[in-house]
């Protein structure tokens, strides 16, 4: 038996290995020689002020505990959620959950933008507050500022906390939480004793993807929290492109990634250790949609948080989309039709919009052949060493996109990996990033199956892939969903590595945007936030359409 | 599987039938720039056709990332020429040496200020000057002044209406910073900055986020007071919802408060295309194309028997006696100036 699981298990895995081997350890390794071989002309910087100077372990504490302080929060406020969705029906719930995962494809700007059309000093909730209360100042001064920041970390992680712990916990079998209430437990001891052990795989999966994304933020950070913040990846940036400083942009490069890379040991070694081995076979039966009046008031608590947090702003964007200098306007939605036709770098917005859908669908395929083999993998090897490749996986999402896009630069440029005036080198990158996330959604689920299950179905003389498409795949098809809406969403919102990297006939939505935002004039604003609107909307239909669709499965 | 991944996979396969069909034709030059390059499509489509040659262009990211990735594959160059090298940056580029020497012809008509390269590696193709830019309604409303100068800044009329870039991660804030190095010194700058701070100024991450997201004639912003460029109250103009008689902003363009940043374009070292190359420069540098930068750019040209478009000549000036550094003096200096800003406004 043994002998027969082990090769399979490296054969899944060697097709992630192999893409990350020639995706990312080679230009990594490949830039990091570059910065570090002193001969080199194009090299200036040194490396001395890196211990001599206080600086970099602050920028390093500051990064840590804004990561770790956004987590929690996002935690603590994303879990209730969680519950709701997982436990209940109720009106519009799809229609939610669709338009919940909007924020993960905004880009930085825009969201900086939606966030002071709402509370910034001019912003609705200020100038309301200041005529209902007759006040002279703002009294909402948060621009800036860290609360802004953690603000925006928690409207972009909270779906990603909410969607993995909820898929999760629905899958959960009730019946002993039941047990446990019924010889007289609180619902509070049952909750504590029972279902948050249950959900620790879930939880951590989900807190490690929110540390890391916090940990590397760029953009809010840069935007929100103002100039007197940065974190690592910020100085990585200003290091390598503003001063050129190759060693010590490497240098943090590296201290990012390997702490980083702890972190996620740490993680996979805890998630294996405190793993609860609970098994059920009728998954996903506690739907209900009869509530009780306490039940009532919590989903629509959490209905009014959600909204609160979620839709003002988005609804912010909508109305300055089409907000004129004389009140109502389509003129934004029609320019982006008819603008600058005549510009060498013109493109129909449709035809951006098909471009981004396009990438984002090669990458979420891409990552899910590659995230559900990983993650099989890590599910069935040997403890220490699947541990180690577990951390291993995750660190294409840690690592900073300046530096590996340099990677990409002096590697990928030349046969037998010409790759950078393809188009299939957009789908790839994005792919790296966003197969993490499926590894991530379903790991804990495949772990929750008793390998006997598989064992016993071998031994009646099933193929391991029949094993798989009867045992396996029915119990995580729920996590692999929630995976491959991610890996969609990464895809159709990155913008880092996109700007590098598409040709400039083909932009993603998000480089059309950013084109509008470098130039003067209330037409360019308008055409992005139009342009915003329509990327929420193709977003918010796409998931729409995928949850009907699992819908439809299901029944 | 299921349909949506068939989908996909159908996807992926017409994408590598798309890739493996845009194998280039006979002669192709491929052409490396910022995020921010423009020209009309018929321009182009032109040269092409008079010298049966595809241009290809390679967009990578903002001036700065674009330059560090010509150096970076200096040994194996992805473009024949690179276009967007500003003066902030000229030295870097020089002493990385990816450029060859080309002494077009029509170097004649361009003014010699310009002409920063004795060498002729990078040939000045635009400029612009990066200055303040304000709000003409919000100072009317409140009969206050606009500000004449950088000195005006720190005065306590002016106290909270200004926003900057952060010269640490943004070009026209380093242009910026460079402009108020040459008004008041080495010594002075660092006291006027310290002044800033006291006058409360706010210090956006970039250009995007200063002008919309700060400032009030673009968004709903509360500085009037903005860092951006001369170029930009026609542009303000020209993409206006409504046709404007007046522009909305006005630019500071006094003697010493504007530094001038001047865009260059070089051929690649490792360029096999020579001759067709130098073509190209000449193309950039001739009337045609620099009567056409203007409005898609929003830079001034360098050629100049150029003609400016209507919309600049009405709403667009220039600064007269603009901030000016040695590229070398700024190569040398400029982490200094950014480290030492930093520390007086930030920490």
């Amino acid at each position: 038996m043994l002998l027969k699981k082990l090769p399979t298990g490296w054969l899944l895995f060697s097709l992630p290995f192999l893409f990350l081997l020639v995706f990312y350890c080679y230009p990594l390794l490949n830039i990091f020689t570059y910065s570090f071989s002193p001969t080199d002309a194009g090299t200036t910087g040194t490396l001395s002020k890196l211990f001599t100077t206080p600086t970099y372990a602050r920028i390093l504490w500051f990064t840590i505990w804004q990561a770790a302080l956004s987590t929690v929060i996002t935690l603590i406020l994303a879990i209730p959620g969680a519950y709701v969705f997982a436990k209940f029906r109720f009106f519009g719930k799809n229609f939610l959950q669709a338009l919940m995962t909007v924020p993960f494809v905004l880009p930085t700007v825009v969201t900086a933008a939606a966030f002071r059309a709402l509370l910034g000093k001019g912003g609705v909730v200020n100038t309301t507050l200041m005529s209902v209360f007759d006040l002279t100042l703002p009294p909402i001064n948060i621009e800036q500022t860290v609360t802004f920041f953690l603000l925006a970390h928690v409207f972009y992680n909270y779906t990603m906390v909410l969607r993995i712990v909820a898929s999760f916990w629905a899958s959960l079998d009730p019946s002993l939480v039941t047990a446990a209430r019924m010889l007289g437990a609180s619902p509070w001891t049952a909750f504590r004793k029972i279902t948050l052990p249950l959900l620790l795989p879930a939880i951590g999966s989900a807190a490690l993807l929110v540390f890391i994304f916090c940990f590397t933020s760029f953009g809010v950070v840069l935007i929100l929290g103002g100039p007197g913040y940065a974190t690592v990846e910020v100085e990585i940036y200003r290091q390598a492109i503003q001063l050129f400083n190759l060693p010590m942009a490497a240098a943090l490069s590296l201290i990012q990634i390997c702490f980083n890379f702890l972190l996620m040991w740490l993680h996979a070694w805890l998630s294996r250790k405190s793993r609860v081995t609970f098994f059920s076979d009728t998954p996903g039966t506690a739907i209900s949609s009869q509530n009780s009046s306490p039940q009532k008031i919590a989903i629509s608590c959490n209905i009014i948080f959600m909204l609160a947090l979620l839709i003002l702003p988005l609804t912010a964007l909508v109305l300055s989309s089409f907000t004129g200098e004389n009140g109502f306007t389509l003129g934004y939605y029609k320019q982006l039709f008819s603008g600058e036709t005549d510009s060498l770098f013109y493109v129909a917005p449709i035809s951006s919009v098909l471009n981004s859908i396009g990438f984002a669908l090669t990458a979420m395929l891409f990552s899910l052949i590659l995230g559900i083999s990983s993650a099989t993998f890590l599910a069935s090897g040997s403890k220490r060493r699947s541990n180690l490749w577990d951390a291993f996986i995750m660190l294409p999402l840690a690592t900073s996109a300046v530096t590996l896009g340099f990677g990409y630069i002096i590697t990928l440029n030349a046969p037998p990996l010409n790759l950078r005036d393809s188009l299939i080198i957009v789908p790839i990158a994005h792919t790296l990033v966003a197969f993490p996330f499926v590894v991530r959604c379903v790991l804990p689920g495949l772990r929750q199956i008793p390998s006997n299950l598989r064992e016993a179905a071998c031994m009646l003389g099933a193929a391991p892939l029949t094993v798989w498409r009867h045992i396996d795949f029915p119990l995580i098809k729920r996590a692999i969903l929630v995976g491959a809406i991610f890996a969609f969403s990464i895809s159709m919102g990155e913008f880092g590595a996109s700007s590098f990297l598409t040709r400039p006939h083909t932009p993603t939505m998000p480089v059309v945007i950013f084109r509008f935002l470098s130039q003067p004039g209330n037409l360019n604003y308008g055409q992005a936030m139009a342009m915003s609107c329509i990327l929420m909307l193709v977003t918010c239909s796409s998931f729409w359409i995928i949850g009907k669709f699992s819908q439809t499965q299901h029944s | 599987m299921n349909p949506l991944l068939q989908a996909a996979g159908s996807l992926v396969l017409a994408l590598a039938l798309f890739t493996a069909n845009s194998v280039q034709a006979a002669e192709s030059l491929t052409v490396m720039t910022h995020d921010s390059f423009n020209v009309s499509k018929k321009l182009i489509a032109t040269f092409e056709k008079e010298n049966g040659v595809t241009i290809r262009f390679l967009k990578s990211g903002n001036a700065g990332a674009a330059l560090i990735q010509a150096i970076l594959s200096k040994n194996n160059p992805l473009a024949d020429i690179f276009y967007g090298v500003d003066n902030i940056f000229l030295s870097r580029a020089l002493k990385a040496d990816i450029f060859r020497p080309y002494n077009s012809p029509l170097l004649t008509k361009i003014s010699d200020d310009l002409k920063l390269d004795t060498s002729n590696r990078l040939l000045p193709v635009d400029y612009g000057d990066v200055c303040l830019n304000y709000d003409k309604a919000w100072f009317a409303k409140r009969a206050i002044a606009p500000p004449r100068n950088l000195a005006d800044l720190i005065k306590p009329e002016y106290k909270g209406l200004t926003v900057v870039e952060n010269p640490a991660t943004s070009s026209p804030g380093v242009a910026f910073l460079l402009a108020t190095i040459e008004t008041f010194g080495d010594e002075g700058y660092l006291q006027f900055w310290k002044d800033m701070r006291t006058n409360d100024v706010v210090v956006a991450a970039g250009w995007n986020d200063a002008y919309f997201g700060h400032f009030t004639a673009a968004s709903k912003g509360d500085r009037p007071i903005v860092v951006s460029y001369a170029s930009s109250p026609p542009a303000a103009v020209y993409y206006s919802e409504t046709p404007l008689e007046e522009a909305p902003t006005a630019a500071v363009l006094t003697d010493g408060s504007a530094f001038r940043q001047i865009e260059f374009i070089g051929i690649l070292k490792g360029s096999k295309n020579i001759a067709l190359a130098e073509k190209f420069v000449d193309f950039m540098l001739s009337k045609p194309l620099q009567e056409d930068i203007s409005l898609k750019m929003f830079v001034f040209p360098s050629n100049m028997e150029a003609q400016l478009p209507d919309v600049f000549i009405k709403h667009a000036k220039v600064a007269q006696k603009p901030a000016m550094i040695a590229p070398e003096r700024i190569e040398a200096m400029r982490d200094n100036w950014i480290d030492a800003w930093t520390t007086a406004v930030l920490r």
